[in-house]
Order: structure tokens, then C-alpha cells, then sequence
């Protein structure tokens, strides 16, 4: 088998599922060309008439694949840029999400959000650099953020079947993540969280790309420390079953979150396990600051997002 | 009992019938406000009957649209029934959106009707959407939107103008200009016209004497049918005005932005009296008392239907099926 890139992976899945299901549809700005990677080459396969080049008009063409959805549509829209999203706030929050409760289940919205290198990349600075997924998973929004090819695959494929709003965020720090996949890929349930690597002494909750370094820091403290590596994948619904569990193993947790720290879900997942969870010692989160936003010069941009250094000291000082 | 499902706009009758029923239902809500049966009040359409109807009355089963926070008529023209609507409004399980949406959010999908909004302008790229969705799956349908002077200054609806022109999709835009957004007037807010918006995307556009419910039905019709041929879209801009306040608390708050002379002046161009007089009194007078009776009959099924169970106050919150936790752990 041959490796499978991340992109390639999110590509795959949207080529399976404009396959498969007619009412599958993608918008979004310059993806005829498929400028960011995922919808390379799908309007030369499906038709400009279902992979839609769009005008710059994010609001009018989130609010309109809103409009799809209920007319028996599934849209997919790709982001560019993570801090679009701040912009279709309304139609993603206000229109799309609410809509099913606001109608007493009349109707619900079947619509992805694909945004392809949330996060910082390297000289982008503050308006380009957001991983806004906490306010997603905050607002109600089904929020999935995939580490790994196979899952960023399995996610988006489950994403576009499912009924409601769903926002994929794939870091771009792990665009560049590749895979020796010898199994079939298929869609994984939303809600679901994947332990990458079985420990004793301590959880650590990674999200997104996060997971490789996390997998990393385990590996370097292997003789010394038996870390356990917990991917969520999807923040909104968490899989707090599977926490609790390993919890249940280790005791004590550490999170790790590229999103600020006030109201991100790492305060989320510290605060249910204290309310909920087995719990040795008090628990520890590696995030942005407050209120971040990334400065421009490298060397401060890094600064900002949490490194291999913090999460190895935030290790020991939970297992001490 | 009549099928109210499917309101019969094709005669003068039906529509007189509707524009009475439209009123009457307001006159209502209003003094369920005043009792306290309906919280939070309501935003009267009291005034511009006329252009529901007008448009509505251009419209087939098939075809869809998307309201406004003020869009009890728009409801009720495309057909919804109105003790369901009525439930709604007093936030019973009756109700069209079982008691979940309430007047700002009243909704019956199996009628083509996407929603009411609380969201000035949010309508427009939804029937863009909807308008591109049934040319995908090659489904004869027009869509119409909503909306007011007000939202002519949202961006959201010039960029849902752009998508509507370039994709020649059948959307009609109506603009329903009573003069005011809440007490700014139109005179000071917007710039240029409401029908230079849409030339500058080269929309035909139309304007209309929002109080005559033929001459609305007329230029709607035009226009529907243009959307229907392929032609694209379409842009009314509707002259009328809400002879309530903006809202049902506006009374309380005791603003003064409108002068009594004005009020009036509109009045005296009440689109009821303009569409009895195309009626014989004999038919006027039958309508009349079915309507009071239809009415007080949507009263007492709205005030018998029950309130919701708490318990439930997340249902439907996602079509998925997934529950939220609870806010407070035991
Ligand atoms: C985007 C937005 N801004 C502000 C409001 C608060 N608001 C509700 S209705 C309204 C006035 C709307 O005026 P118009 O569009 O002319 O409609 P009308 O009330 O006259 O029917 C305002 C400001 C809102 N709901 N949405």
C-alpha cells in the first residue's frame, strides 16, 4: 500500500462521498483549482455544478449551502483561511445549528465545514493563524478535529452523513502527517475517541496535531514514565466515556490544546474530569494565552503554542 | 371544516379572505400579548397585508420562502394553519414548531416555509441556497425572500443579490419597505435606493404600491414567472407600512418617532377596504363570519393545547439524535 497524505486522505472522502451520494455537493473559494489540497482535481470529476467555485462571499455562501441543506442538499464548504469562520458565525451558529430545536425536528442542516490548515503556519501572524474549534464545541456545533490520515478520512466521511452541522478542522500542522494504510478506510463514529498509545502513570488529552507530539514526549519518557495518549477527535461530542476509563488507568491527566486558554475546551476536559473522574493529583493544560493572538516573527508565534518542553514538565509535575 | 392547508389566492375572494385573515389573526395576537398568553409580544404585520397575499398569490405549493422577525402574514399566506401558528405564539406543543420557535421563528417546512428570522437579512442566502438546491435536483421551484428596508443595509443580502444574478437562480427579492427599521427611517440609512441595489447587480426590479394587493400580485407574477422560465432572479421593492409599533413593547417604552398625521395618511390606503370594494357585499359578509369564527376557534385550540414538559427542553436539538449533558452534575 502506498502512503497516505492527510490531504490526500480529506480529498479521498470528499471523492467517495460526492460518489456515492448525489445530494453531496461542495462550495467554497478556489477549489475548482483545488488551490488548498482537498478538492484537487474533483470539479474536472463531478462537474463545476456540484464542486461550485464561489465568489468572496462567505457569508452569502454559508447562509446559502444553510438554504441547500434544507432543500435536500449536502453541502461541504472549504474555508481558506480558520478565521473565516468569525465571519459565518451567524449562518453556522445562529441559522444552521439552531435550527432543528427551533422548528421542534422539523428539519435539521446536513452541512460540513472543512477548514484545511487551522492553526498557526509558519509567517501567516494574527488574522491567519486562529484554531478556533473551543467556540465551536462551546456554541453546540459537532466539532472534529482528526490527527491522523486515516481519521482525518474516516471524520470527514462521517461528518458529510451525518444530519446536523458539523465543522472539521484539520491543523495544519498535520497536513504533512503521513500513513502506511493497509486497511480499508472507513467513516468513524462522531463521538468517538481513539487512545493512540496504552499508559499507567498518566492521560494525556492531545488535540489535533498536538497527538504527535504527545506521542513523541511519551516515547522520550518511556523508561521512566508509562504516558497513556488520548486523541479525542471529536471535541463536541467528547467522548467522556473513554476519559473516564482512562482515568480509571492513570489517574492523573494533562490536556494539551493549540486554542486559548479561557473557556477552551482544555479547561472543559480538566473541569469534567474534577467533577466526574477518577483523579490522583490535580490536573495540568498546556494551551495558548488568554486571549492569543500570534505574533508574526517565528520565534514568538512558537511561543504562543504549546510545546514539547511545557507538556514534558506539565508530565512530570502531575506524576511527582 | 375547510382545508385551511392550502389557501385558495387565485380569486379576489381568496384573497380578501386572506388579507382579513392576516388582520385578524394580528388583532388577536395582540390582545393575547395584552393578556399575557403570548410572552414576550409579537411584531405586528398590521398595515402591509397586502404584500403577503400580493405575493403569496403569485406563489404554487411547490415554491418556497424565507420570512422575517415581522412574519406571521408571510406564514399564514403560504398556507400555514393559523391555530398552529397561533399555538406557536402562546408556546404550546400544538404549535408549528412545538412551542421551540415562537413568533420570530415560525416554521412549516411541508409548505415550502424555511423559517421566520430573527436575524435582519439572514433569510436572502438561505433562498439562494434553496433556489440552487431545486435547480441541482431539477425541481420547478421559485423562491421567495422577505425582507425590510432595514436589511437593505446588511451585507449578507447584497452578496446574496451577487450569487442570485451570476448563477441566474429563480429567487425573488422582496423588499418590504414600511419606512422604518425599528425608528430609524429609511430617509437617513439608506443610501442610493433600494432599486439601485439591485440594478447594480442587474436584478429587473420593480416597484410597487405596497398597499394594492392586485398591483403587488401583478409585478409579483411578473417576476415569479420570469424565475420560473430561467430568466433569474427578481427584486420588488413593496411601498407599505406597519401601522403598530415595531413591536408589541414599544408601546410600554413610550417612543414617539411617527406622527399621527403620518399614521393616518396610511391608513386612508388600508389594502382592506381597497379589496372588499372588488367584492359583493353578500360574499364580503359570509367571509367575514367564517373568519371571526375561524378565529375563535384557533384561540381555543391554541389555549386548550398543552405546554411543553421541561423535561424535554433539548429535544430536537440535534437531528442526530445526540443528547447534551445537563448543565448541573448531581
Ligand atoms: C442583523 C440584525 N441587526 C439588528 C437586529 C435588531 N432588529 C430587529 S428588527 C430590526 C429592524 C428591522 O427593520 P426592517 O428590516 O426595516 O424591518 P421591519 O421591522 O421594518 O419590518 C432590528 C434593528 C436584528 N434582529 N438583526
Amino acid at each position: 500500500m502506498s502512503m497516505l497524505s492527510y490531504t490526500k486522505a480529506l480529498n479521498r472522502a470528499l471523492t467517495d462521498a460526492l460518489a456515492a451520494d448525489p445530494s453531496v455537493c461542495v462550495f467554497g473559494e478556489d477549489i475548482g483549482a483545488g488551490l488548498a489540497g482537498p478538492t484537487l482535481g474533483l470539479q474536472r470529476r463531478f462537474g463545476a455544478d456540484r464542486v461550485v467555485d464561489t465568489p468572496l462571499s462567505e457569508q452569502a455562501f454559508t447562509g446559502m449551502a444553510v438554504g441547500a441543506a434544507l432543500a435536500g442538499r449536502r453541502p461541504v464548504i472549504e474555508f481558506q483561511i480558520p478565521s473565516l469562520l468569525f465571519l459565518v458565525f451567524e449562518q453556522l451558529v445562529n441559522q444552521a445549528h439552531k435550527f432543528s430545536l427551533m422548528t421542534g425536528g422539523q428539519g435539521s442542516v446536513p452541512l460540513v465545514c472543512l477548514v484545511p490548515g487551522s492553526g498557526s503556519r509558519d509567517g501567516w501572524a494574527g488574522q491567519h493563524s486562529d484554531h478556533p474549534y473551543s467556540l465551536f464545541a462551546h456554541a453546540g456545533v459537532k466539532t472534529l478535529v482528526p490527527a491522523t490520515p486515516t481519521d482525518a478520512y474516516g471524520l470527514l466521511a462521517a461528518a458529510i452523513r451525518d444530519p446536523d452541522p458539523v465543522v472539521v478542522f484539520a491543523p495544519a500542522a498535520a497536513l504533512g502527517v503521513r500513513e502506511d494504510v493497509t486497511w480499508e478506510l472507513a467513516p468513524i463514529p462522531i463521538g468517538s475517541a481513539r487512545v493512540h498509545r496504552a499508559g499507567t502513570d498518566v492521560t494525556v488529552v492531545a488535540v489535533g496535531h498536538l497527538v504527535h507530539d504527545a506521542l513523541a514526549v511519551a516515547e522520550e519518557l518511556a523508561e521512566e514514565i508509562s504516558v497513556e495518549v488520548f486523541d479525542p477527535r471529536t471535541l463536541h461530542p467528547f467522548d467522556w466515556t473513554a476519559l473516564a476509563a482512562s482515568l480509571e488507568r492513570t489517574g492523573r491527566l494533562v490536556v494539551v490544546d493549540d486554542s486559548n486558554r479561557s473557556c477552551g475546551i482544555g479547561a472543559e476536559v480538566v473541569a469534567t474530569a474534577a467533577e466526574e473522574m477518577r483523579l490522583l493529583a490535580p490536573p495540568r493544560r498546556i494551551t495558548r494565552p488568554d486571549g492569543a493572538v500570534l505574533p508574526f516573527a517565528p520565534a514568538l508565534d512558537r511561543s504562543l503554542q504549546p510545546s514539547r518542553d511545557q507538556l514534558r514538565h506539565a508530565i512530570r509535575t502531575v506524576v511527582k | 371544516m375547510t382545508d385551511h392547508r392550502t389557501p385558495d389566492l387565485s380569486t379576489l375572494l381568496g384573497r380578501y379572505r386572506m388579507l382579513r385573515l392576516i388582520r385578524g389573526f394580528e388583532e388577536l395576537a395582540l390582545t393575547l400579548v395584552k393578556s399575557g398568553a403570548i410572552v414576550g409580544g409579537t411584531h405586528p404585520y398590521i398595515g402591509q397585508e397586502a404584500v403577503a397575499v400580493g405575493v403569496c398569490a403569485a406563489l404554487r405549493p411547490q415554491d418556497r420562502i424565507t420570512s422575517t422577525h415581522r412574519g406571521h402574514g408571510h406564514v399564514l399566506a403560504k398556507g400555514a394553519e393559523p391555530r398552529r401558528l397561533l399555538a406557536e405564539l402562546t408556546g404550546r406543543v400544538g404549535g408549528l414548531n412545538q412551542g421551540r420557535g415562537g413568533s420570530m421563528h415560525a416554521a412549516d417546512l411541508s409548505l415550502g416555509i424555511l423559517g421566520a428570522n430573527g436575524i435582519v437579512g439572514a433569510g436572502a442566502p438561505i433562498a439562494v441556497g434553496a433556489a440552487w438546491a431545486a435547480r441541482q435536483a431539477a425541481e420547478d421551484r421559485v423562491v421567495v425572500t422577505f425582507f425590510g428596508d432595514g436589511a437593505l443595509n446588511q451585507g449578507v443580502l447584497l452578496e446574496s443579490l451577487n450569487l442570485a444574478a451570476m448563477w441566474r437562480l429563480p429567487v425573488l427579492f422582496v423588499c418590504e419597505d414600511n419606512g422604518y427599521a425599528t425608528t430609524l427611517p429609511a430617509e437617513v440609512a439608506v443610501a442610493g435606493s433600494a432599486l439601485g441595489r439591485a440594478a447594480a447587480f442587474g436584478i429587473p426590479a420593480a416597484e410597487v404600491d405596497g398597499m394594492d394587493t392586485e398591483a403587488v400580485l401583478a409585478a409579483a407574477g411578473a417576476a415569479v414567472d420570469r424565475a420560473r422560465a430561467g430568466q433569474g432572479p427578481g427584486f420588488l421593492r413593496c411601498r407599505t407600512y406597519r401601522y403598530q409599533g415595531h413591536h408589541t413593547m414599544e408601546r410600554r417604552m413610550k417612543v414617539n418617532y411617527r406622527s399621527a398625521e403620518e399614521v393616518d395618511a396610511w391608513r386612508a390606503r388600508d389594502p382592506l377596504p381597497r379589496a372588499a370594494a372588488l367584492l359583493d357585499r353578500a360574499e364580503r359578509a359570509d367571509c367575514d363570519r367564517e373568519l371571526a369564527e375561524l378565529l375563535a376557534e384557533a384561540e381555543q385550540f391554541a389555549l386548550a393545547s398543552e405546554h411543553p414538559d421541561p423535561a424535554g427542553a433539548c429535544d430536537h436539538l440535534y437531528a442526530s439524535g445526540l443528547r447534551p449533558r445537563a448543565g448541573a452534575v448531581a
